[in-house]
């Protein structure tokens, strides 16, 4: 990555201390995938998977959601199209948040973008979405970055272990990891209402649209959340300021 | 065939991710778009949070409720997200216990 431009002297982020938020914002992302990522790691195991291939889904995919469900799957008996279309609808909600983050981004050269974009997940997302003022920096591009690489350690260390050890943690301890993720989300989203309540407008209605999609129209949960994302965000063109950087 | 579906998986994952760096050009939008865009965040926050939450503990939705609410009200006093996620792993520890 030793690229003349990168290291310019006019740079007002150091590139060491861009390294280093970006790992102190992605912690509670790779905190909060171990112990998912070790379940996921025991599943595919019983599912039939060798542990080569359990950790390679989770450098090759790294996607919580569709690796758990593919796993199922391959238990299940399922053959390649399915588990391949499933994962296609499960995962495309990465496509809506790429577009937001690309726009956040917009300054980073395409050699930064790109593997930027490989490394998007609902968590990698969200935190990079709310650590907006690196992406005004040059060396932002390794915040995120770091951000990135941290969670993704975890998230392969995590299903390495699981495979390898199995169920490591305590039974009552793993169930009651379930709900990190989900208090990250929430614990990311509340500073934001709290200083603009036009944006608990917008995830709310969007939480209702989800659930109605979800439960009675029978839809997928993964067209759910895309279709329940787009919608929402559209209040946002109503509701928001152009200058929201929140 | 396992190894060669897990490819397909990685196919289909990497290319919506990456499609966007490639048509986002550095051409600043209208003001509209530009606002549908800084929404997305939230909108996909929601929608990742409900009904999701309700599933931590099999049949029993008041679980993960009640650790979401410990959660936002830790978020509520703006200290560090991992304060909120320990909070609610505890929260849901002694509701299960």
């Amino acid at each position: 990555m030793e690229h003349i431009d990168s290291i310019q002297p006019n740079d007002t982020l150091d590139r060491k201390l861009a390294i280093k938020q970006g790992i102190v914002s992605g912690f509670p992302i790779f905190l909060g995938y171990l112990p998912i990522a070790i379940a996921y790691g025991v599943l595919a195991k019983e599912s039939g998977l060798s542990t080569l291939e359990t950790t390679m889904m989770s450098v090759l995919v790294f996607a919580g959601a569709a690796q758990f469900m593919a796993a199922g799957m391959f238990a299940a008996g399922a053959m390649f199209f399915e588990i391949v279309i499933a994962t296609f609808v499960l995962n495309f909600r990465h496509f809506i948040m790429s577009m937001s983050f690309m726009n956040v981004g917009k300054r980073f050269p395409l050699k930064w973008k790109f593997p930027l974009s490989l490394g998007l997940t609902d968590e990698t997302f969200a935190v990079s979405s709310l650590n907006k003022d690196q992406a005004q920096y040059k060396n932002g591009t390794y915040f995120y970055l770091s951000l990135i690489l941290i969670a993704y350690i975890g998230w392969i260390f995590g299903s390495l272990a699981g495979a390898l050890l199995g169920d490591v943690l305590p039974q009552a301890l793993s169930e009651s990891m379930g709900i990190a993720l989900y208090a990250m989300f929430i614990g990311l989203l509340v500073p934001s209402v709290k200083k603009e309540w036009r944006i608990g407008i917008i995830a709310i209605f969007s939480m209702m649209l989800n659930f109605i999609l979800m439960e009675l129209a029978n839809l997928s949960q993964g067209w759910s959340i895309v279709l329940a994302t787009i919608i929402g965000s559209f209040l946002g063109i109503f509701l928001l300021k152009e200058d929201d950087e929140s | 065939m396992i190894m060669l579906t897990i490819i397909g998986m990685a196919i289909v994952t990497a290319v919506p991710r990456f499609l966007p760096a490639f048509f986002m050009k550095e051409s600043t939008f209208k003001p509209w778009v530009s606002r549908w865009l800084n929404a997305i965040p939230f909108a996909a926050l929601g929608a990742l949070i409900f009904p999701g939450i309700m599933t931590v503990i099999n049949d029993r939705p008041f679980v993960g409720i009640v650790g979401g609410i410990v959660a936002a009200i830790i978020a509520l006093t703006n200290i560090n997200v991992i304060f909120a996620v320990i909070g609610s792993i505890v929260t849901v520890y002694l509701l299960t216990m």
